[in-house]
């Protein structure tokens, strides 16, 4: 056998997309603020197997669109596939992976916390520290309002613990590249 | 293939000019006349059956229900349109689906809230996983009613949401002439896929004037839908550098170079740059098979020499295909000295099952007119070894696996043998469709596939019982050509109340059933996978001589192999349709085979049963 042809060198196993190392992304979603988007992006995250932590979804300045902000673990490889399955869907107009860019990201978390006269001060001080608000305040409980990253509100969530949590509510996270950079897209409006 | 092949819109007579064909012509256009226009003003029925003129669907599949009678009732004032009212609305999708494949136009299909829009989704999801253009359209309830429960009423969009490239609920009828346009326009454009629009009752009922919007309209209305056609010019380079640096090429024809009518294209690069060309399922018919730098069907029971040639290959030109788990097997042992260029118009099938080295994001057709003039001319002779050893791999798997089950040498009926005289018979020009299991890799194989678009077969979603109803929109979607329907006995017996529809609207359909009173891929792999537990596998069926005596069809049989041309021959005389039943070997395999989780180079060529 000539070498005109020669097979290739000994085979190496070829990579299989998805086998990367896993770590958060934070993905932004401009879409058409239409009856059904929401679902029909839920639906395909669930479809293609992603596991999405939080999905955070609201008007813009711009009435025709809404944007979402979607957190997940997953490589490298399977956020492109997202990204790129998302942009399947007719209603989704712009899709951008944030993680790696300067960019804020804060959610906002609701805690009713076990409280008394007795130790109200002491969770009054804490919520100061993690510059909480306390939004309501009765007889056997408050409810501090918190907005910051997921480890800030992970961190105060800890601390008041202790006291006792009756009740916890969050929005997941919303992100805002830093600087004037922004996400720019073409929609009905143009 | 060019768009002047494709038969004129209206041409939908079945018969070709036979004299029984011209009587019910006549008698349809009779009993059109009859239903005269009422004088009445224009309801949101009439902005459907308008749109589908528009477009150029002239032919829909459907059933009446309830909320969609407001539409039957104004569907004879529209003699241009052709209904064919099928026995289940899963024929309809079906049909839709086979009229799109055949025909290249959009494929409609109708049905009514509730049960007859489920029916649908099987055909649907078909249509969705093999990028065929069809527009599904049911009613639904009155909008009020919406979310009440109310009679035949489901959530039919939440349920196609999944299985549609996009889906619509209509409640307005000033809203329908732009969803349908956009609906058609998604359905065709980019990568093709099925739409569903859902108008509720009122919407139908409902007096509109809004007017159709224009082309540029609706390509305006739709800014998150603007697919990319034109391969760039940085990739084209460097995939044309990959290609002409390339010794030992080959390459993956799939559903897209039909999809994109790139056949000449596809035979120029091969040509011009001496690749041979390995296709898809969907591939079949993207290259002449008699063509010499045609190497053949690839996969899970593509040839042993296809598949041994893409596991020595050192570039793969995917074209239009997307590394399937029954095109790969196990990803990690795939073409492992392989550099992979992938063209595909769909960005997000890219990197999806295969990491790939060059990535072209485009129509394959115009890809590939701008790839072929920078692409390398190589000699013939540069690829002497090549050839040779490839052709000396053919030689020995087309010795080995024709005839590979042994059924053959018992004398008894081989289906690789009817299907090969099926192509034989036909001159190679009929559309052939498949049902889904050993027929339908048996067709793949053994017909021999000159021209595009004449081979169907449901790939994606393996969807049994697809091949009689979607003949029946093939031959509807190409009068000009004969059709012939492959199915098993099992897949026939899920659709063939279709039968009927048939008789009635008198589609020249044939049908070759291949009846081994067996599930029979389900039996080869409990043989060669399950130890031989041959649980459900045994299929009774009943006489299908007297079955298509009873709708009035003319059937032969045969059982030996010197009976086959004789009964193709006869069924190909009928005026309309027509049956053979081939009783073939109970127990004849598929051959080679990759078993599930496996790689391409671990295939089984023939069984004598499990070690002891």
């Amino acid at each position: 056998m000539s070498d005109d042809h020669a097979r290739p060198a000994a085979p190496v196993a070829r990579y299989v997309p998805g086998s990367g190392t896993q770590r958060r992304h934070v993905l932004v979603a401009i879409v058409n603020n239409r009856t059904g988007v929401l679902n029909r992006v839920a639906s395909l995250m669930r479809a293609r197997n992603f596991n999405v932590e939080t999905l955070a979804v609201g008007h813009t300045e711009d009435p025709s669109v809404s944007r979402m902000t979607i957190t997940l673990r997953g490589d490298d490889h399977g956020l492109e596939q997202l990204s790129k399955q998302l942009y399947r869907l007719i209603d989704v107009l712009k899709v951008q992976d944030v993680t790696q860019e300067r960019h804020l990201e804060h959610e906002l978390a609701l805690i009713k916390v076990r409280a008394n006269a007795a130790n109200r001060t002491e969770i009054l001080k804490i919520v100061e520290l993690y510059k909480g608000r306390v939004v309501d305040i009765a007889a056997e409980s408050i409810i501090i309002e918190a907005t910051g990253t997921e480890e800030e509100i992970d961190a105060l969530v800890a601390l008041v613990g202790g006291f006792g949590i009756k009740e916890l509510v969050r929005t997941g996270s919303i992100a805002m590249q830093r600087g004037s950079n922004v996400i720019e897209y073409e929609g009905v409006n143009g | 293939m060019t768009m002047t092949d494709r038969p004129e819109a209206g041409r939908h007579l079945p018969g070709g000019g036979s004299a029984a064909a011209a009587a019910v012509d006549a008698a349809r256009g009779a009993m059109l006349h009859e239903a005269k226009p009422r004088g009445r003003t224009r309801i949101g029925a009439d902005v459907v059956c308008e749109a589908l003129l528009r477009e150029g669907s002239d032919v829909l599949f459907g059933y009446p229900g309830g909320v969609v009678l407001p539409l039957y009732d104004v569907l004879g004032d529209y003699p241009a349109l052709r209904h064919v009212l099928v026995r289940h609305e899963q024929g309809a999708a079906h049909a839709a689906d086979g009229f799109a494949r055949a025909s290249g136009k959009v494929g409609v299909c109708l049905g009514t809230s509730g049960p007859g829009a489920t029916n649908l989704v099987t055909g649907l999801a078909t249509a969705q996983l093999d990028s065929i253009p069809v527009v599904a359209i049911t009613g639904n309830v009155v909008a009020a009613l919406l979310g009440k429960d109310a009679f035949q009423e489901i959530d039919i969009t939440g349920i196609t949401l999944p299985m549609t490239k996009h889906n619509y609920l209509v409640r307005d009828a000033d809203e329908l002439p732009g969803v349908l346009a956009e609906a058609f326009h998604l359905a065709r454009s980019g990568r093709p896929g099925p739409v569903h629009v859902d108008i509720t009752k009122d919407a139908l009922q409902q007096e509109t004037r809004a007017p159709h919007p224009s082309p540029e309209a609706v390509a305006a209305r739709l800014p998150g839908f603007r697919p990319t056609l034109e391969g760039h010019p940085r990739q084209l380079r460097v995939a044309a550098r990959a290609i002409s640096e390339a010794r030992r090429p080959v390459i993956l024809a799939g559903h897209g170079v039909l999809l994109a009518h790139a056949s000449d294209e596809l035979r120029e690069l091969a040509e011009r740059a001496q690749i041979p060309v390995a296709h898809t399922l969907l591939g079949v018919g993207a290259m002449d098979e008699t063509h010499p730098l045609s190497y053949g069907f690839m996969g899970m029971h593509g040839w042993k020499h296809v598949n041994r040639a893409i596991q020595s290959a050192d570039l793969l030109i995917a074209l239009g295909m997307r590394f399937d788990d029954r095109v790969t097997g196990k990803v990690s042992t795939y073409a492992t000295g392989a550099r992979i260029v992938h063209v595909d118009i769909d960005p997000s099938e890219i990197g999806k099952n295969v990491a790939v080295d060059v990535p072209v994001v485009g129509d394959v057709g115009r890809v590939l007119r701008a790839l072929i003039p920078i692409v390398r001319e190589v000699p013939p002779a540069e690829r002497a070894a090549y050839f040779a050893e490839l052709a000396e791999w053919r030689r020995e798997s087309e010795a080995s696996s024709w005839h590979g089950s042994g059924a053959w040498r018992d004398g008894l009926l081989s289906a690789d043998y009817v299907v090969s005289r099926i192509g034989e018979l036909t001159g190679h020009d009929a559309t052939l469709v498949a049902d889904v299991g050993q027929n339908q890799m048996w067709l793949a194989r053994y017909a021999g596939f000159r021209r595009p678009d004449s081979h169907l077969s449901s790939g994606g979603l393996g969807t049994m019982g697809y091949g009689m109803p979607a003949a029946m929109g093939a031959a509807l979607g190409r009068p000009d050509k004969a059709t012939w329907a492959i199915v098993g006995d099992g897949g026939f017996q899920m659709t063939l109340q279709e039968l009927a529809t048939l008789v009635q609207d008198r589609i020249p359909v044939r049908i070759a059933l291949f009846d081994n009173k067996k599930l029979g891929m389900i039996r080869q792999w409990q043989e060669i996978i399950y130890a031989g537990n041959y649980h459900s596998a045994s299929l009774l069926g009943p006489d299908y001589l007297k079955l298509c005596e009873a709708y009035g069809i003319p059937a032969w049989k045969a059982t030996r192999p010197d009976q086959v041309d004789g009964a193709i021959a006869a069924a190909q005389a009928a005026d309309g349709p027509a049956l053979v039943w081939f009783e073939i070997a109970e127990e004849q395999n598929v051959f080679p085979m990759m078993p599930a989780g496996q790689g391409l180079s671990d295939l089984i060529e023939k069984w004598e049963g499990a070690a002891e």
